[in-house]
């Protein structure tokens, strides 16, 4: 056990032999307790503090003339329905045009809509890719605030990648919202927004509903 | 050779520098541990690859659980004296012509988020002890009428503009109310948000185009 020995030689050329036997004190209740706190805290400290996802949303704005333009081709929506489900078309839907663009339904798998936007946006995705890489494998040496701005700057001068508008519909369920905001994170989409989900849209996607709903019926 | 003579001691091992390494950690261990105290409610938080780390000081926690109930944290600046939650009791206090005595105050600044009305908001400090308190919540207001959630907000920047925003939403939590919530936070010109999330990797590889 862990003691004190009190070392009491004889250096003192016995002026005064008080004692014989050195002072034992008994630490082991002690020693216990030092061992439950330091086992307490240890398991208490929280190591891993949970993480956060940044967005920054774009500034409200009433000035209609302040909106970005973008390219129709190059707008990518996603709308989001209940159940896990995803529905996607390229461009824009317009009433006043007869013909409303097809949805396409997908999933949040690894071959859903990771697919869909790893192939729209191939060129940003491999020029940040293959740039990472570089840095893994020791190719280019560059301090951590450098590699940032190259991505940035690869972000800033991508003109082909998609727009993502992402537009969740009454019933989805948050953790959807931020599932496909981490899939535009890893599949480095350089411009996305959350928008809401206009009336066209809402159509849209009932009509989509009600065809599969009639086509699965014709089936049986 | 003559017998060799055992000693009738037992060995003695000297267990001072464990001890010592031992005092060393604990002390260690207390003064970084930070204490998370118990929220209101438990939040199933979905997960990303964002491997960014909570801000730790001058955080609005908006919290929305899975039954859709808006609950408000303000923490109290990065050491107590600064006292910003009493500062927005108070603002709050007088807004709504409820008056809180200063022990209400500081029992208030050691509280945690809730999810309660004004006028509830006293009873609910003065409230025994946690679980007496965590069955009080009944819901943020905050509709175009009475939007208490929005005036939360707006003290907490008047006193502190640098306030982040952590948004912490249940995996489960209807987007709908999220959405409500990232509105209101607009109406303050809160336009960065701290998504609360659990860290999970997912690696893309070149293959996968």
């Amino acid at each position: 056990m862990a003691e004190i020995i009190q070392n009491e030689g004889g250096k003192q050329k016995g002026k005064r032999r008080s004692k014989r036997h050195s002072t034992h004190i008994d630490m082991t209740p002690m020693v216990d307790l030092a061992c439950l706190l330091l086992t307490f805290f240890m398991l208490t400290t929280a190591f891993n503090k949970p993480k956060v996802m940044e967005i920054v949303l774009p500034e409200r704005t009433e000035d209609i003339e302040d909106a970005p333009q973008v390219d129709d081709s190059r707008v990518l929506n996603i709308i989001l329905v209940e159940n896990d489900k995803i529905l996607w078309y390229n461009g824009l839907a317009d009433p006043t045009k007869a013909a409303l663009p097809t949805l396409t339904e997908t999933d949040f798998s690894a071959d859903g809509i990771r697919k869909v936007l790893l192939q729209r946006n191939k060129n940003l995705f491999s020029q940040i890719y293959g740039l990472n890489q570089d840095i893994i494998t020791g190719k280019i040496e560059l301090p951590r605030d450098s590699i940032d701005n190259r991505i940035k700057r690869f972000k800033r001068e991508d003109v082909k990648g998609p727009v993502v508008l992402i537009k969740a519909s009454d019933k989805v369920k948050y953790k959807n919202v931020v599932d496909i905001i981490d899939e535009m994170a890893i599949t480095d989409i350089a411009s996305y927004a959350l928008v809401d989900i206009n009336v066209v849209e809402k159509k849209m996607v009932s009509n989509y509903f009600a065809a599969a709903a009639s086509g699965a019926g014709s089936n049986k | 050779m003559g017998k060799i003579k055992m000693s009738k001691k037992p060995p003695r091992i000297d267990m001072t520098p464990m001890v010592d390494l031992f005092f060393l950690l604990l002390i260690f261990f207390i003064l970084t541990a930070t204490f998370r105290p118990q929220e209101a409610v438990t939040v199933d938080t979905p997960s990303s690859n964002s491997n960014t780390t909570t801000p730790e000081q001058h955080v609005i926690t908006i919290t929305v659980s899975k039954d859709n109930m808006v609950f408000f944290n303000v923490d109290n600046g990065s050491d107590s004296a600064e006292h910003l939650r009493a500062k927005v009791l108070q603002a709050m206090g007088s807004q709504y012509n409820i008056k809180f005595t200063p022990a209400e105050i500081k029992k208030f600044e050691v509280l945690n988020s809730f999810a309660l009305p004004m006028d509830k908001l006293k009873d609910w400090i003065n409230a025994k002890n946690n679980t007496e308190r965590d069955v009080m919540h009944t819901g943020m207001p905050m509709d175009s009428t009475d939007n208490q959630l929005l005036m939360w907000i707006r003290f907490s920047r008047q006193y502190y503009p640098e306030y982040e925003v952590a948004l912490k939403g249940d995996r489960d939590a209807d987007f709908k109310e999220v959405k409500k919530v990232i509105d209101i936070l607009q109406d303050n010109n809160v336009n960065k948000f701290n998504l609360t999330t659990n860290l999970e990797s997912d690696e893309v590889t070149l293959d996968n185009l």
